[in-house]
């Protein structure tokens, strides 16, 4: 079992302030091509970690923090170069002196890494009770002017709390990497191998934009034709390695990449209705965050029941891809 | 699949396009309410159809739906 919380942001950019903002003509063609209606949006100065903070003490007051052996966080945007972002939430959090942290900047897939980390602490006692929380706010490196991200993207952040005694149930894992994928999606600028400069500040911050931390940059045909390549075959090779069938898979839950990826995968997976959930209309993108919103939402929902074994699937930046199967 | 069929499967996707308005001649883009978001489904139906994935270089070297399918045949014989 998990605890799982989630913060959204109360700004929210929805559909009719989307085509305000670019003067475009979309109206309802908008929700029908990206099938969302509004997603969050984070405070100019806040970070990913500033979310995930707030998901993180939503689970304070129900559950014991001082017992806690591990930090893992998730982002796509770091706080710093150095010293890693976790040791700070770590800091903010009040967490126990003897517990390890670690940032993992592993974007779509992100959930995924995290769970095979949580695995391999717990099944070889390198630790007891996990902390992983993940923080999105891929609005801040969005040009305004891009239609397509600033519909697809929403900012969030999570909360997991995983504890050994719970009896939890994570299986076996598949991974891949496509390095080559960098070239279709990376945020350009802003880590060492290629700092921000002058040049860049001058063309990016200005009274229309503030990419000081960076810019998104996304092939949305290239993103749509890598997840129709890998992600089928991911599906069949998770359950491969977990000796299941479909039949026995109770709920499937992608990452919420957006309505076209969904659908075609939706389809080509061939996964039946009543196995199928999705979670996005109101969120939008959150990256990281996307599997385990979809997951507390689900529950929510109650379609996720104790012994339901979920299969989770992440695939994005990197490329990168990797999932696995969990018993609630 | 003859290219009769393979006209008939993107009218029948795209709903805005009335069955029987399309011929092979007839130039992609010029399809009504084109957007970037047309071409991600002309991708997944090639996919669907022929278990062939385009890349967006495909796409942009072919202008009618005769060429279209013709670069789907090309592919095919390929393998």
């Amino acid at each position: 079992m998990f605890e799982i919380s989630i913060f959204l942001p109360t700004k929210k950019l929805d559909n009719n302030e989307l085509i305000h903002e670019n003067k475009t003509n979309y109206q309802n063609a908008l929700k029908k091509l990206f099938g969302v209606s509004s997603r969050s949006r984070c405070e100019i100065f806040q970070t990913g970690s500033d979310l995930a903070e707030k998901a993180a003490n939503e689970l304070i007051s129900e559950n014991k923090f001082s017992e806690i052996d591990f930090l893992i966080y998730c982002s796509l945007g770091l706080d710093y170069i150095s010293p890693t972002s976790s040791s700070q939430l770590h800091q903010k959090l009040n967490l126990p002196l003897n517990c390890g942290t670690l940032d993992i900047p592993s974007g779509c897939t992100g959930f995924i890494y995290g769970l095979s980390l949580i695995k391999g602490f717990l099944s070889s006692g390198v630790a007891s009770n996990i902390l992983f929380l993940m923080g999105e706010v891929p609005s801040t490196s969005i040009p305004k002017d891009n239609l397509e991200l600033n519909a697809i993207f929403g900012d969030a952040g999570v909360a997991v709390l995983i504890c050994r005694s719970e009896g939890l149930k994570i299986g076996n894992f598949v991974f891949g990497t496509d390095g080559k994928g960098m070239k279709y999606l990376h945020v350009e600028r802003g880590g060492v191998k290629n700092p921000i400069d002058q040049n860049w500040l001058e063309e990016n911050v200005n009274e229309n934009n503030k990419l000081n931390r960076g810019k998104l940059v996304m092939d949305g045909l290239e993103v749509f034709r890598f997840a129709l390549e890998r992600v089928p075959t991911l599906v069949d090779e998770v359950l491969l390695t977990n000796q299941l069938t479909m039949n026995e898979i109770d709920l499937v839950i992608f990452h919420q990449a957006g309505k076209q990826i969904l659908d075609a995968l939706k389809k080509k997976c061939k996964i039946p209705e009543e196995k199928y959930f999705e979670y996005y209309e109101t969120v939008g993108n959150t990256v990281s965050c996307s599997i385990p919103i979809a997951i507390h939402a689900a529950v929510q929902q109650k379609r996720i029941k104790k012994g339901d074994k979920i299969l989770l699937i992440g695939f994005g930046i990197g490329f990168t891809w990797g999932g696995t199967v969990i018993e609630w | 699949m003859e290219i009769e069929e393979f006209i008939e499967a993107i009218e029948n996707e795209f709903e805005e396009v009335q069955n029987g308005s399309l011929t092979p001649d007839f130039s992609i883009r010029d399809m009504e309410g084109w957007s970037s978001m047309h071409a991600l489904l002309i991708i997944a139906l090639v996919d669907n159809h022929f278990e062939i994935l385009l890349n967006g270089e495909d796409l942009r070297s072919v202008q009618t739906i005769q060429e279209l399918y013709d670069l789907i045949q090309t592919k095919l014989k390929v393998g």
